[in-house]
């Protein structure tokens, strides 16, 4: 039940909380037990998996192979520091672009498909792209991935910013996330937003009331692959590499559940939820025992069982019930329980 | 009387699902401002006639016209955008919007205004009294904030038709509206059909004979994949087979 209720503020409240914690992470990360790394991943995947949401969420398109957008943004941005020296921005930018193809080509096959069609679809051609990532060895390094793609400076003419300090790197992708996140919530609750939802809710009558379906999802896919292509280049500045891994149907799975498991379907958060909750599972039950994916794979069945709109679900009528409890209160003289 | 030309006219429409002939040879034309009604027995193939006309199937055979304009075969989207539109007869909704909300997605402005990231429906007072009206002339006034998935069958039913009037058509295919809706119900729906016969030629797929007869200027009886009989409703009345189909419930055919 995601719809997008209400006046839309440039900048909600949730928002400016969002940004508050996305921004000071670095000043209190250390203290948490936590370190600057692991917040570069988080946010990064975050912007993951907002994208992809519009996609899931909002228009309710499965994709169970977005990793090849994210991978072909990263092996993109890596191929473009090798050959084309072509520095932070304009990597990215061409990570982007990357993506933008790679999923506008694919999403031509898949905008006239609907359910199990398409979601096998994705699949498929998402497997296209990791076999490509491990079969063209000369361009792509094979199994081994794309190594040694320094982080460069970030270049502004006048002056330059040294991204080798995670510190620096994290704030450059803290801004990205800032902005990608302004752009999608003005996106989702514009009448585009409207469009997609309605797609998602009856996709025969939103053609019977004149929408052009096929445009839609294709639009939609594309953008979140154009995003997932961001972030995949991203990753690549990250890690200073690229691996074929991040493009195999696990990999694609796991986004999936990352966006399930916060609440997608339910919140514009949600995705930013999951996320954090896959990552602290990663790390804190890590460090307690190896088979940690087995108790994330357990979290995530109880969430679907007891929550099924996720965390962002489960918090929601939370709140309602809290509500609910407090006119009760009121209307009741205060003092009584039920 | 000057006879102006039909606003509609759907000329041998012929449709087969495999082997299964299920449009024959189909001819029908809709007068501008009229309220036309078709009949025929359970499967005689009205629905998929509408689907042929609004888009959804494309004939094997045969053109469609409106306002003089070929619109045959063309996709959905487009007929919309010509001023045709339709209701289905298994409901579709935008259930997880409110009703208020089915209303503004389906109009004109909001569809051309899918490049306006920054053009806040909610806050826009112009469309959302826009859509508030269209909602009134089905009797929907004060639900505009329920959900539809929240509303009672019979509303739902009026909504059905509301969304189909909020693109603004010309023409208006109705499938079977009374649907489902109880004496009252029906009633209510002949007396909203009236209201909007002002605005809008309307076509209605209808069982309940005594409601065509009481709304339409002209019937069509599709049966067979063909239409047996055509008239105003005094001459159906007087027609053989819509007699003893009448006495034999034309419903269980
Ligand atoms: N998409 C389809 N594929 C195959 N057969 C179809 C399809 N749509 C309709 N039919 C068949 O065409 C015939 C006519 O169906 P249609 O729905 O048009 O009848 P109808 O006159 O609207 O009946 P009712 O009064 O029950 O609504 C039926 O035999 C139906 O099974
Ligand atoms: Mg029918």
């Amino acid at each position: 039940m995601l719809t997008t209720k209400g006046k839309a503020p440039i900048v909600s409240r949730q928002m400016l909380v969002f940004f508050a914690i996305l921004l000071s992470y670095p000043l209190w990360a250390d203290a948490a037990g936590l370190y600057e790394y692991l917040g570069i991943e988080i946010v990064i995947f975050i912007i993951y998996a907002l994208g992809f949401n519009l996609l899931l969420g909002y228009t309710g398109l499965p994709s169970f192979g977005h990793g090849a957008y994210f991978g072909v943004g990263a092996y993109g941005y890596g191929l473009a520091q090798l050959y084309l020296d072509a520095g932070f921005i304009p990597g990215l930018l061409l990570a982007m672009l990357a993506g933008t193809v790679a999923s506008g080509l694919v999403a031509l096959f898949l905008s006239h498909r609907r359910g199990i069609y398409f979601a096998l679809m994705t699949i498929a051609f998402g497997q296209v792209f990791w076999f490509l990532a491990i079969k063209l060895r000369g361009l792509t390094g094979g199994e081994d991935g794309l190594l040694n793609i320094f982080r460069p400076d970030i270049d502004f003419g006048l002056f330059q910013i040294s991204l080798k300090s995670n510190f620096a790197f994290y704030y450059a992708v803290a801004l990205i996330a800032v902005l990608v996140t302004l752009l999608l919530w003005r996106l989702v609750h514009s009448p585009f937003g409207m469009a997609i939802q309605a797609v998602r809710m009856n996709e025969t009558r939103a053609r019977f009331v004149g929408y052009q379906v096929w445009w839609i999802k294709w639009t939609v896919f594309t953008l979140s692959g154009a995003i997932a292509g961001l972030a995949g280049g991203l990753l690549n500045v990250a890690q200073e590499s690229a691996f074929p891994d991040t493009m195999s149907l696990h990999a694609s799975g796991l986004i999936v559940m990352m966006v399930l498991i916060g609440g997608g379907f339910v919140s514009f958060w949600g995705p930013v939820v999951g996320v954090i909750v896959y990552y602290l599972a990663r790390d804190l039950l890590g460090s307690i025992t190896e088979a940690w994916l087995l108790w994330y794979g357990l979290l995530f069945m109880a969430v679907m069982m007891f929550s099924p709109e996720g965390f962002a679900g489960g918090w929601g009528k939370l709140v309602a019930w809290v509500r609910r409890r407090k006119q009760g209160e009121v209307l009741m003289g205060g003092a009584q329980n039920d | 009387m000057t006879e102006s030309p039909p606003l509609f006219v759907a000329e041998h429409l012929h449709k087969r699902f495999g082997d299964q002939v299920v449009l024959e040879d189909i001819n029908l034309s809709f007068n501008a401002g009229s309220i036309s009604g078709i009949m025929g027995p359970n499967g005689a193939g009205k629905s998929t006639c509408f689907n042929v006309l609004t888009g959804m199937y494309r004939p094997d055979g045969g053109s469609v016209f409106f306002d003089g304009e070929d619109v045959t075969g063309l996709a959905p989207e487009r007929i919309v955008e010509k001023g045709i539109s339709r209701s289905f007869q298994i409901m579709n909704l935008f259930d997880e919007f409110t009703a208020l909300e089915n209303i503004m997605v389906a109009t004109n402005r909001v569809r051309h205004g899918l490049h306006r990231p920054f053009w806040d429906l909610r806050a826009d007072s112009e469309i959302s009294h826009k859509a508030a009206e269209v909602l009134a002339m089905v009797g929907l006034t004060g639900l505009e904030n329920s959900l539809a998935s929240d509303m009672s069958y019979g509303q739902r039913r009026a909504l059905e038709i509301a969304v189909s009037l909020a693109t603004e058509p010309r023409i208006v295919f109705l499938d079977e509206p009374t649907q489902g809706l109880g004496a009252d119900g029906r009633a209510n729906l002949a007396d909203l059909i009236g209201t909007l016969q002002e605005k809008f030629t309307l076509v209605i797929i209808e069982h309940d004979m005594q409601f065509l007869f009481r709304l339409a200027n002209r019937i069509s009886v599709i049966h067979w994949g063909q239409i047996i009989a055509e008239g105003t409703p005094d001459e159906l009345k007087a027609n053989e087979w819509v007699r003893t189909s009448e006495l034999g419930k034309m419903t269980t055919c």
